[in-house]
């Protein structure tokens, strides 16, 4: 295997032992780029230069014998809706087609603080509103497994690259299943923390009680030291929780023996994917046999989830994206008569269809008249989603779902259907409005090549029980180890 | 849960600092009165005794002390503005002179 195939923690092994130096590890990852980047599109920027001079930093300490972090030399790609100081960030919009910005998101800083190698900035759907990334004012991603479907989204981008070895592991962002789904989608591994886990300074806001950045990576051991990395409380967020920050490498047990799974029969219902369901039945009854014990559960508002969702985030995100008014940064329009027209043309010129479409629906939700009938009653009807979970994790440790309904689907397929967008996030947005971290590993593949992803959801705060059940399969299984041939379906 | 028509597209994109024409507004009618529609399953739920969840962390008015720190410098900030004038951010006349 060429080094950009190989994991984090491989990686790490070989830079320490200097088998490798990480500038050859960066040229093996820009080579791969050269070689199937026009295919997958996965990036919107590409910092090669940064990249080397950090690379050369890295290997600068691996030869000084220095106590080198985890992530010391190791290529990564983050999502576009990260904040990195002095690199374009886009948001996929072309309202900041232009946006470089003066500081480091607070992930970033701890990045750097590793001592990370940052390959590019990744496509993802417009302001992260998507589940395709075909949502980008830029260009379209394609998922390596089959050239012809959409990679998930809206961090797809993400995903992709991982996916198909042009990077070692990035980072996304979740709002309401925006790492797991296309996690699932591409075959990789992709954790959303708990709410709280991980600092949001940086992140540029879509819906702030819901948005989570993490990982991808290529298996689950890379996913906690990715995790461990980027958690903790920081006073530019507010809204991040002082919790004990545990080594998360310390959770990688192969062991589920007394661990209770709960399988909600509301996720089983109609709408998903038969093949999905068998793989995602088999991978929870390998659990089963590896020790641990599966009851069937009952969330029973499952079944409003995207209503809520598609009011409560809209609604945020409604607020957050009053800034971009062509005043202080980002794209202003040429021609206005006055400044209201100027925030008008630059906004209706600035943003894409999707964006303008939530922007709407957020802003009739919160309009006098209707903010009880709808936005108010979403957030009743959350509650009533959270106390689901509550009373479930009453009685189970963890609960195993498909991460999607179905495997990833043709590009164009939804793209006139707003609603039937909306309804892949079926299984991601519950956990994502009860705050809960979940991740999504490879669980199968469907008969025509297309992965499988299943998905883990735990208490707030107990990713260590996500790791471990994660981790036993992982170690139990080989699905995380096949490579996409990078073919369209056609041939 | 009301149905939404032109006029309601056209109030909301006022509000939202947006504008449309004639086929743009027709379609987002159409789009929102469908998701809207969708959306109006939640009515099946009572909830008068439900409280409203806008926060999963029970966090109410986090403070820190007034401490004083350098800020950005202003070149930078102006550096992404459009139009910036003379060290401020330029827009469009918004007082009439006579």
């Amino acid at each position: 295997m060429s080094l950009n195939q190989l994991t984090a923690h491989e990686l790490h092994d070989k830079l320490k032992n200097r088998e490798i130096t990480a500038v050859e590890l960066t040229e093996s990852v820009y080579q791969r780029i050269e070689e199937v980047e026009s295919k997958v599109k996965g990036y919107l920027t590409l910092t090669k230069e940064i990249a080397l001079e950090q690379a050369s930093a890295a290997d600068t300490g691996f030869q000084n014998g220095d106590d080198m972090p985890p992530l010391a030399g190791i290529p990564i790609a983050i999502k576009d809706v990260i904040c990195t100081k002095g690199v374009r960030t886009t948001c996929a919009s072309k309202i900041l087609n232009d946006f470089v910005p003066p500081y480091d998101a607070t992930v970033m800083e701890q990045l750097h603080k590793q001592g990370v190698v940052m390959i590019g900035k990744t496509n993802m759907d417009e302001f992260a509103m998507g589940s395709s990334t075909e949502n980008s004012a830029y260009q379209i991603t394609h998922n390596p497994w089959d050239l012809d479907t959409i990679p998930g989204g809206s961090s797809g981008g993400s995903a992709a690259v991982v996916s198909a070895d042009t990077a070692i592991c990035s980072l996304g962002s979740d709002t309401g299943g925006s790492i797991r789904q296309p996690a699932a989608l591409c075959g990789v591994v992709g954790m959303k923390p708990t709410y709280g886990r991980i600092s949001r300074y940086g992140l540029i806001a879509f819906a702030s009680s819901l948005d989570q950045i993490g990982p991808f990576t290529k298996d689950v051991t890379d996913c906690a030291l990715v995790l461990n990395a980027i958690c903790g409380k920081d006073e530019m967020d507010s809204t991040s929780v002082d919790v004990p920050v545990p080594d998360f490498t310390q959770s990688l047990v192969n062991d589920v023996k007394g661990l209770k799974i709960g399988v909600p029969k509301e996720y089983f219902a109609e709408g998903l994917d038969d093949q999905v369901a068998a793989h995602v039945q088999n991978a929870i009854a390998d659990l089963e046999k590896l020790g641990a014990s599966v009851e069937e559960i009952s969330l029973p508002h499952t079944d409003y989830a995207i209503a809520t969702y598609y009011i409560i985030a809209p609604a945020e995100a409604s607020a957050n994206l009053a800034r971009y008014d062509g005043v202080r940064y980002g794209f202003r329009t040429e021609e206005h008569t006055d400044l209201i027209s100027m925030y008008k043309k630059t906004r209706s010129e600035g943003f894409g269809q999707e964006v303008k479409r939530r922007i709407m629906l957020g802003t009739f939700a919160l309009s006098a008249g209707y903010q009880d009938a709808y936005y108010r009653k979403a957030q009743k009807v959350r509650t009533l989603i959270k106390s689901d979970f509550d009373a479930a994790f009453q009685k189970v440790d963890v609960i195993a779902t498909p991460t999607t309904p179905t495997p990833a689907f043709k590009i164009g397929e939804r793209t006139d259907d707003p609603l039937q967008m909306y309804l892949c996030d079926v299984m991601t947005t519950p956990a994502s409005q009860a705050g809960l971290p979940g991740i999504s590993i490879p669980c199968g593949f469907v008969d025509n090549g297309l992965p499988v992803g299943l998905q883990l959801l735990a208490p707030p705060f107990a990713e260590d029980v996500l790791f471990r059940v994660a981790y036993t399969y992982e170690q139990n299984t080989e699905h995380h180890l096949r490579k996409p041939e990078i073919n369209s379906s056609k041939g | 849960m009301a149905t939404i028509t032109t006029e309601g597209v056209s109030h909301v994109a006022n509000l939202a600092r947006l504008e449309f024409n004639e086929e743009e507004t027709q379609d987002f009618t159409e789009q929102l009165a469908r998701i809207l529609d969708y959306i109006s399953k939640l009515n099946e739920l009572g909830t008068d005794e439900v409280q409203p969840t806008s926060h999963i962390h029970p966090l109410h008015n986090i403070t820190k002390p007034d401490v004083v720190k350098t800020s950005l410098p202003r070149d930078e900030v102006l550096a992404n503005a459009p139009e910036p004038e003379e060290g401020y951010f330029g827009v469009p006349r918004v007082i009439d002179t006579e």
